[in-house]
């Protein structure tokens, strides 16, 4: 059904292209020249790299930039939205201790989506794993089913939101890699916000980028790699 | 003639009542629509949520019939807000016609500018 009126809707755009060239050449319809028409592509997959080495233990910039960008309260109780937490670990055997951002790690095989009752939860074609929230009933299904604790249930509502950024009562809510300036061409908040460039934003499908060559050579992984969910977001020096 | 008088008169006042019970409304800015006002009275909602799906599902980000575009324009220009007061561009029609708004739960009634000026820190 979805590809069948995407299909004809991309029908209708290029012929619609068409007729403006024939119409008058030089000049774009209001609706082309306006925004990214051509939406999410799946050639794209964004992930993260993530240098365990350069974060700084006690830091929280990555959080405090997440929490501005998309209008969380900074609380830490358990009623309160945490899309990106600081996570400080130790090796007992070794005594080596480590601090890392965790948040959805953005899987191939999410298993917020398999359980999610009314398609709310869904990956969209560059391998973002979102909420939509006009169909979340808020059963919280996903937040049970996610490995990694990334989801957060809004209690109570709200107001004065970031327009780029809805949230509401009554829906589940998790990192959207900061979508909405994605969108814009650039890049995620606590990505842009690390002093010592512990995140590395970028395509993985595309074997020039940035993170697509530093994956190829220094030795990263992924957490719980044996759910084998083929998580976007990667650690190295874990 | 005096009958012809006052139908006169009676029309008159019926329509200066009518006149008077169509919301009054604060369009902001206004100017040209994306669409014909007639058109966008009938069928803004659906111009929203056909393009809602597609925006986040599909990341179809056309500004033109976007919620933000709508309120870019028809936000106050004295409070930046179309949710904010009676008279607000939502808020008073959908008062006179008794239909709820579930927009505003999530989606912000600011305009961008607004909103960044005062979370400018």
């Amino acid at each position: 059904m979805t590809d069948n009126t995407l299909n004809r809707r991309q029908f209708l755009k290029s012929s619609a292209g068409v007729a403006a060239v024939a119409i008058a050449p030089g000049m774009l319809l209001y609706g082309m020249a306006n925004g990214s028409s051509e939406g999410a592509s799946a050639k794209v997959r964004w992930g993260m790299l993530i240098d365990t080495s350069n974060c700084a233990e006690g830091c929280n910039d990555c959080v405090t930039a997440c929490n501005k960008e998309n209008g969380l309260s900074g609380g830490v109780t358990a009623t309160d939205s945490q899309w990106i937490r600081k996570i400080e670990i130790k090796e007992i055997a070794g005594g080596r201790q480590l601090s890392l951002p965790m948040m959805c790690q953005h899987c191939e095989n999410p298993p917020c989506v398999d359980v999610c009752p009314t398609t709310a939860s869904f990956k969209r074609a560059d391998g973002i794993v979102l909420v939509d929230k006009h169909r979340c009933i808020g059963c919280r299904y996903c937040i049970m089913a996610c490995p990694y604790k990334a989801r957060s249930f809004v209690h109570e509502a709200l107001t004065d939101q970031n327009p780029d950024v809805p949230r509401g009562k009554g829906t589940v809510e998790s990192c959207t890699m900061c979508v909405h300036r994605i969108d814009q061409g650039l890049q995620p908040a606590c990505a842009d916000a690390c002093a010592n460039k512990a995140i590395l934003f970028g395509n993985l499908n595309d074997p020039e980028s940035e993170i697509a060559k530093k994956v190829r050579t220094v030795a990263s992984v992924q957490v719980r790699a044996d759910l084998r969910l083929n998580p976007g977001v990667r650690y190295q020096g874990l | 003639m005096f009958r012809l008088l006052l139908t006169i008169l009676a029309v008159l006042c019926f329509s200066a009542q009518a006149a008077e019970s169509t919301p009054k409304l604060d369009i902001g800015k206004g100017g040209q629509c994306v669409e014909d006002p007639q058109y966008m009275r009938k069928n803004h909602m659906h111009l929203l949520r056909h393009e809602r799906d597609e925006t986040v599902r599909l990341g179809i980000r056309d500004v033109k019939h976007s919620l933000k575009n709508c309120i870019e324009c028809h936000a106050s220009t004295k409070d930046n807000s179309v949710i904010a007061r009676e008279d607000s561009f939502c808020v008073a029609c959908h008062r006179y016609e008794a239909v709820k708004i579930d927009c505003f739960e999530c989606h912000s009634g600011v305009r961008k500018s607004a909103w960044l000026q005062r979370n400018a820190k």
